[in-house]
């Protein structure tokens, strides 16, 4: 991997956009085989301390990199814009090359108010716009939002997951939300939906009557999502769920044609952020538990007459780095579950 | 809040709304021919990464058989080791190893009734400790000759159907020597299995820029109007490469390039670019378009074939800076050698949208360059105000559609050269998938096994297309083997091409390779 780079002090938006078009243009000229990539913008709010750790996380993402990737860090007392644009790419291979841009614009709290305005003149026309805002800085995102296509959040990265349900669906009003803690549950969601797709089991889709989600004891908010997208899914009432005899579990239930289907989500101790195993037990006795194991997943299957069956269910863990790219790539797609399920998990949450 | 739950009476899964991977029943695949160069290379590095993802089926079982005596333990360890050399993405440990464990292998002839009773009695195991029936995948990976012995042996074993699941069985390339051949291989392989049962691969139509091809015409109101005889000049289709045959002269001296690409990949990517739209993207309604397509084709008359199709073999030159061999001095191939290296075909579709248009087919071995793409020549503008003095002047459009090595898509337009003069020159518009998207395109036969397990056949050829692929070619296969004297025409290894071929284009030129 090769890079350019242009940097300047107490710079504008207009210069570094000039530096940024000068240096596509000069390695262009260089090397006509090196074209910029063009997908989407990522737009960053950092604190200025965490920079190094977000840029490491930026890439961990491999090759779901942004084309270009605005990094604005915000630093206590200053008043003026210091800038980097770095400009990477690998010599072509084929016939093409590929090259990306990163931007680091060192921003004080007084810029965050109308951030919008050193932004816009930044990114990449025409692509569409990612914000990714890890550290909070609302009123920076407040002012981005109106020339933003999508939000980047961890709901699992809010303590109480209330809060980031709410958060969540304001967002929604504004932009595509593509939630990290909803990508946490992917593979489950996949696994559930496979498992279910036997003729047999289908049969007891429609007459669950337990569901237990463990979880990360920092990832509650998925383990609500999942459970969310279980009762929108199957059309089940959500009542509010009540902490469960401390160890930070909750309880409770939902409704289901009159009859009641039992939920808990149970913090185990796990390394990974996310969940660590779902279980889903049928009135008539059948019970399917997924869980964590090396190598993908394993699966328990208890039959009605009580018979038990063990599998490892294959698949690679993604990993943080490789959740934080996926959320980079579902920025281009659509998901039209994630809002009922949010749904759904809002009304779980205690008040 | 939305209420789903209706749906499970009638049978649908609503867990599946907006996913991307969409379930796939427990499966248990049967690759024949397990040890051979394909499943090494290609199949079984497809499946670990299948499994990497997440995407295989929740059970997921593996019988490899091919006739070395070997243990599963031996078995195990070959498609490690091939694994760890030929992956796209690097193995995670534990994966590969839950992947191996569920690995047996049977060996024996593939004429041996002991190879289907165990594998039988493997299938059977795998289903015990399922619980239920899994899907029967066989898939044949072997010489040709090979493929009606395996349909057979598994009609008379018994294993063409399971109770409570579905047996499928995968048929590699090539389909057939000749139509005859086709045909008859049709009939005996339909003699076992239903035609629904049966998925003839054809990789190319796996590869994500064969897919675009659809959805660059279908998705898009731009080139609808122009795509038809009133605007388009013409079309070619190049499948270039530029290695020889790579020791692989037994194969090659059977089949020649004719047989090799022209009667499926690049009639595939023809009848794909011809065909009218189809109602839905569901595999009998896009094969029911491709296949007009090719019965469009008016198959040539013995006394035409020499007009409208060009042979050739590579001769000694410089590749890449490195002096090789010609043909038929490589190792395996007859000094008097008949079997062309390089074809080139003028071809017909005799419809409404199609009359008058020629469609130009090329491919060859050693030629100066790997590329395989079409390229879509519109008529030029019918007048012109501007004088071309001082520039090339105003070009014709072309849409180029590039398969390999970078896919992607690029349109030439006419644009003004700066400057006080109103010259025009072609210029670029390109869409690259390596600058356009995030993700890698998969592997095709990631894909294609995929699609397999989960029963979808819109990327698998039906057999009344491969008899219809076959009568295009077939009587040109026939004149050149009837022409036992006339001189095969050599070109210069990592040159473009015969100088025959230009005979075919009636006044017009190939696209620089």
């Amino acid at each position: 991997m090769s890079e350019d780079v242009w940097a300047a002090q107490d710079t504008n938006p207009d210069a570094i956009e000039t530096a940024l078009r000068e240096l596509i243009r000069e390695r262009h000229a260089a090397n006509e085989a090196l074209a910029p990539a063009r997908v989407l913008n990522l737009v960053v709010i950092v604190e200025r301390e965490w920079k190094g750790e977000i840029a490491n996380r930026l890439e961990g993402v491999g090759r779901y990199q942004a084309s270009r990737t605005v990094l604005c860090a915000v630093e206590d007392n200053r008043t003026t814009l210091d800038a980097v644009a770095v400009m990477t790419y690998d010599e072509p291979s084929g016939s093409i090359g590929v090259m990306r841009e990163q931007v680091e614009i060192d921003v004080g709290p007084e810029h965050l108010r109308n951030l919008d305005t050193i932004v816009d003149p930044v990114i990449a026309p025409e692509l569409p716009t990612v914000l990714w805002s890890p550290h909070g800085h609302d009123e920076a995102v407040q002012s981005l939002l109106h020339m933003i296509d999508v939000m980047l959040v961890d709901s699992d990265g809010l303590l109480d997951p209330a809060t980031a349900a709410v958060r969540a669906k304001q967002l929604l009003e504004h932009a595509y939300v593509v939630d990290l803690a909803w990508l946490r549950t992917t593979p489950w969601r996949e696994r559930l939906a496979s498992a279910w797709d036997l003729p047999d089991r289908r049969q007891v889709l429609a007459r669950i009557a337990e569901l237990t989600v463990r979880h990360h004891p920092g990832s509650r908010a998925s383990a609500m999502l999942l459970t969310g997208w279980m009762c929108s899914r199957l059309g089940w009432e959500p009542a509010r769920l009540r902490p469960n005899n401390g160890g930070g579990g909750m309880c409770g239930s939902a409704r289901r044609d009159g009859h009641e289907v039992t939920i808990a989500l149970e913090p185990i101790d796990q390394e990974s952020p996310g969940l660590g195993g779902v279980t889903v037990t049928g009135e008539l006795g059948f019970s399917l538990s997924l869980d964590r194991a090396t190598g993908g997943l394993c699966a328990r299957e208890r039959s009605r007459d009580g018979e038990e069956r063990v599998w490892q269910v294959l698949g690679a863990s993604r990993g943080e780095g490789g959740i934080l790219g996926e959320g980079v790539r579902q920025a281009l797609l659509r998901d039209p579950t994630y809002g009922p399920a949010l749904d759904a998990a809002q009304r779980f949450c205690p008040s | 809040m939305t209420v789903i739950v209706e749906q499970t009476e009638l049978g649908e899964n609503p867990l599946v709304e907006g996913l991307e991977r969409l379930p796939v029943h427990p499966t248990a695949l049967v690759i024949f021919g397990a040890t051979g160069d394909l499943a090494h290379r290609k199949l079984l590095p497809a499946l670990y990464n299948l499994a990497h993802e997440g995407a295989l089926p929740e059970r997921f079982d593996l019988i490899g058989v091919a006739r070395s005596e070997q243990s599963h333990e031996q078995f195990q360890a070959d498609a490690r080791e091939s694994i760890e050399r030929f992956s796209r993405t690097k193995p995670d440990p534990d994966v590969l190893r839950g992947l191996l464990a569920n690995t047996r292998y049977v060996p024996g002839s593939f004429d041996q009734d002991s190879v289907y009773e165990g594998l039988e009695r493997t299938l059977r195991e795998f289903e015990e400790q399922a619980g239920h029936g899994l899907n029967r995948i066989f898939y044949l990976s072997t010489a040709p000759q090979f493929f009606p012995l395996i349909a057979g042996k598994l009609g008379a074993a018994g294993l063409r159907e399971v109770e409570h699941a579905d047996t499928r069985i995968v048929i590699e390339k090539p389909f057939g020597y000749d139509l005859a051949s086709a045909r008859k291989l049709n009939a005996e392989v339909l003699d076992v299995f239903e035609e629904e049962q049966v998925y003839r691969i054809d990789h190319y139509l796996g590869k994500e820029t064969v897919q675009n091809l659809m959805a660059l015409r279908f998705s898009n109101a731009l080139f609808e109007p122009v795509w038809n005889r009133n605007f388009i000049d013409n079309v070619q289709i190049t499948a270039a490469e530029d290695i020889g045959i790579e020791g692989r002269a037994g194969y090659y001296e059977g089949a020649g390039a004719l047989r090799d690409l022209v009667q499926n990949h690049m009639l595939q990517l023809l009848s794909l670019l011809a065909m009218e739209p189809p109602a839905a993207f569901e595999a009998n309604r896009l094969r029911d378009e491709k296949l007009k397509v090719l019965e469009a084709i008016v198959p040539p008359a013995p006394a035409d074939v020499n007009s409208m199709a060009v042979r050739a073999q590579y001769a000694a030159g410089v590749s890449g800076g490195v002096s090789v061999p010609g043909y038929r001095e490589e190792e395996g191939v007859a000094p008097d050698s008949r079997t062309e290296t390089y074809a080139a075909l003028r071809l017909h579709v005799s419809n409404w949208r199609w009359a008058g248009v020629p469609f130009y087919l090329r491919t060859g071995k050693r030629l100066s360059k790997k590329v395989t793409e079409i390229a879509v020549t519109l008529k030029p503008v019918p007048h012109l105000a501007f004088q071309s003095t001082g520039s090339v002047g105003v070009q014709a459009n072309q849409i180029i559609l590039t398969v390999q090595p970078d896919e992607g898509v690029s349109v030439s337009l006419g644009a003004k050269i700066p400057g006080p003069r109103m010259r025009i020159r072609p210029v670029n518009m390109e869409f690259r998938y390596g600058t356009s998207f995030l993700s890698q395109s998969p592997e095709a036969y990631e894909r294609l096994i995929l699609d397999a397990m989960r029963g979808d056949a819109t990327l698998f050829t039906r057999n009344d297309e491969i008899e219809a692929l076959w009568g295009i070619i077939d009587p040109i296969l026939t004149a050149w083997h009837e022409d036992t004297t006339s001189e095969i025409p050599q070109y210069p290894s990592g040159s473009a091409g015969p100088v025959d071929a230009e005979a075919l284009l009636q006044g017009r030129q190939w696209r620089r390779l």
